[in-house]
């Protein structure tokens, strides 16, 4: 079978849609809780997982995870430290510190060099079935915990002093969702790239706040957004012979400029 | 359980001994002993910086001791009402949905809640959208729903004028009659809050002083913290109260009324032509929402609803006196 319902389309098409209907149940809370810098540092130590999978020939994924969760929860504890820096500063030190040192190592592979691209800015047309049964099995990890948390990181995301008070613990909470985040960023990789990991999470959830009178249904409006910008991107890249995740991408950011004509609610 | 005081067995519901906090070069608390029985209303009063937040984040649980121990009653229900909420304007929250957290509670009971605490009908309205005294009085409704046995309010007046700020402390002392909870209050509002309170804890880094309202408005470190400026406006409650007898207290009246009349007149006339002012913003906000059912701001004038605010002290002899610590301040501190 050719074109459009190309078994390797098929496949891209299950990979995007999983990535873009999970990356929401984090993006919101990346919204509410100003962590785009956040997303954006885990995502770029993605390529030092890269860099390290293939030096030990362990799967992508497991790298990606394992650095990201390295990462995530370096910088967790940075903050908390409060070294003297602004949040946002230190985790642009951080973000593009991990970018550069992870260049620097996948630059020392022999071969994985023409393979760069892809990890920058992801190959969906090139996942295979097992990579669409992970991004599966990911996905639904996610979204059973996320879900399972979804009172608990609310009431922490309006006041963590309320929550405590309530017998919560938001440091915990945010424990599960930095792991949840590099989880993502693992999922993701092969989807859209480290660099537009980000976009995923926030451009959804910011399309669809205009939509949204509560945060279930912001939840809900921004898997719509993510789902459509999937299908949408990869039609628009079979299409167009555009590169497949910028192309997912840039058709959120159409949606995101669509429903910005809508009045807030 | 509706009066654990008055001779009745009283439960501590919490307990904080010798309690620090310093998490930077400087420590915002040190060696603080705390503690507040069910039924009691306490309030903390201290300057700008003297670590009465960081007090209150100790007692819910946000912050551990630097030194120190904190004891809570086992199965404690906290009902805490917060400062102001960091809500980010991408965050869509309905007053329904924000009461409705940390745990759902059955339509019904949240609009009776609302209703309760005088925003009835107000269920559907974004939360960002509501005024000052709207949002506080949601606030409290969250906290009420959890059933609390002990009832925190952090700066809970602040932004609102002073005949809104008497209306909800009024509202708490009748909250805290109908369900028994304790009142754990944190202020700067030293006027309205005291009159209210069994207990008036001085703190300044560290407890300089504690007692009845009364012994603490007198008392040299507390006029070196904050001046003697704003008793006039205590004067003025416990003035009124004098004049409005009519209500059920089920206890004894001996105040002492130690009170200035000059002060009276002077903050009488200004607290009246506020309160106007407010008084038709408030009551054209509950006729938009429900126009049959009767606002609690329709129902009279101010000074029917403050007597609530003025407790006799005189049953809880074990904290009668004056508390003092070694090393407080006689003359003013200087202080942000």
């Amino acid at each position: 079978m050719t074109g459009l319902f190309a078994d390797f389309m098929i496949r891209a098409a299950l990979a995007g849609l999983g990535v873009a209907i999970t990356a929401p149940w984090l993006g919101v809370f990346v919204v509410w809780r100003r962590m785009a810098y956040f997303g954006d540092a885990t995502a770029h130590a993605a390529i030092l997982g890269v860099a390290l999978s293939l030096m030990l020939q362990l799967p992508v994924y497991m790298g990606v995870a394992g650095v990201a969760v390295v990462m995530a929860l370096s910088i967790a504890a940075m903050e908390k430290g409060r070294p003297g820096l602004p949040a946002d500063s230190l985790l642009g030190v951080l973000a593009h510190g991990a970018l550069a040192i992870g260049l620097i190592a996948v630059s020392f592979l022999p071969g994985a060099r023409l393979n760069l691209e892809a990890y920058l800015f992801g190959d969906i047309l090139a996942v295979s079935w097992s990579d669409v049964a992970v991004i599966w099995a990911g996905a639904l990890a996610i979204i059973i915990v996320i879900g399972a948390r979804w009172q608990s990181l609310l009431t922490a995301t309006v006041n963590p002093d309320l929550a405590w008070s309530s017998g919560l613990n938001p440091d915990r909470d945010r424990r599960i969702l930095t792991l949840a985040l590099a989880l993502l960023v693992a999922l993701a990789i092969k989807v859209v790239g480290a660099l537009l990991i980000t976009a995923l999470l926030v451009i959804p959830a910011a399309a669809a706040r205009p939509l949204s009178r509560t945060p279930e249904r912001m939840l809900g409006s921004a898997i719509a957004v993510g789902a459509v910008s999937a299908i949408g991107g990869l039609v628009m890249s079979y299409v167009l012979d555009s590169p497949a995740g910028p192309s997912i991408v840039a058709v959120s950011v159409a949606l995101f400029a669509l429903l910005r004509l809508v009045p807030m609610r | 359980m509706r009066h654990l005081r008055g001779g009745r067995r009283v439960t501590r519901l919490i307990e904080a001994q010798g309690v620090s906090a310093q998490y930077g070069p400087t420590p915002a608390l040190r060696g603080v002993d705390f503690h507040i029985d069910g039924g009691e209303i306490v309030t903390i009063v201290g300057p700008n910086g003297s670590g009465k937040s960081t007090l209150m984040k100790l007692l819910v649980g946000a912050l551990p001791p630097s030194a120190g121990g904190i004891a809570r009653a086992p199965g404690l229900r906290l009902g805490y009402v917060p400062q102001k909420l960091a809500i980010d304007p991408t965050l869509p929250l309905t007053v329904d949905r924000f009461l409705d957290l940390p745990r759902r509670r059955p339509a019904a009971a949240r609009a009776a809640m609302l209703d309760r605490v005088g925003v009835g009908g107000l269920g559907s309205r974004a939360l960002n959208d509501l005024s000052g005294g709207q949002y506080q009085r949601v606030l409290l409704a969250r906290a009420l729903l959890t059933d609390p046995h002990l009832l925190m309010l952090d700066e809970a007046t602040q932004g609102m004028d002073q005949r809104g700020s008497a209306d909800f402390y009024a509202l708490i002392e009748e909250l805290r009659r109908e369900t028994g909870a304790a009142v754990l209050m944190v202020s700067h509002e030293l006027h309205v809050v005291m009159s209210a309170s069994d207990r008036v804890i001085c703190l300044n880094g560290h407890v300089c002083c504690q007692g009845t309202p009364e012994l603490v408005r007198s008392a040299p470190e507390y006029r070196a913290l904050f001046g003697t400026g704003t008793h006039g406006a205590l004067a003025l409650y416990r003035h009124e109260h004098d004049h409005s007898h009519d209500h059920d207290h089920d206890h004894d009246h001996d105040h002492d009324h130690d009170h200035d009349h000059d002060h009276d007149h002077d903050h009488d006339h200004d607290h009246v032509r506020g309160a106007d002012h407010d008084h038709a913003a408030q009551s054209d906000t509950a006729r938009n929402t429900d126009a049959t059912r009767p606002s609690r701001h329709d129902a009279g004038p101010v000074v029917s609803t403050l007597p609530g605010l003025v407790e006799p002290l005189t049953d809880q002899p074990s904290d009668g006196g004056l508390t003092r610590t070694a090393h407080c301040p006689t003359t003013k501190a200087p202080h942000k």
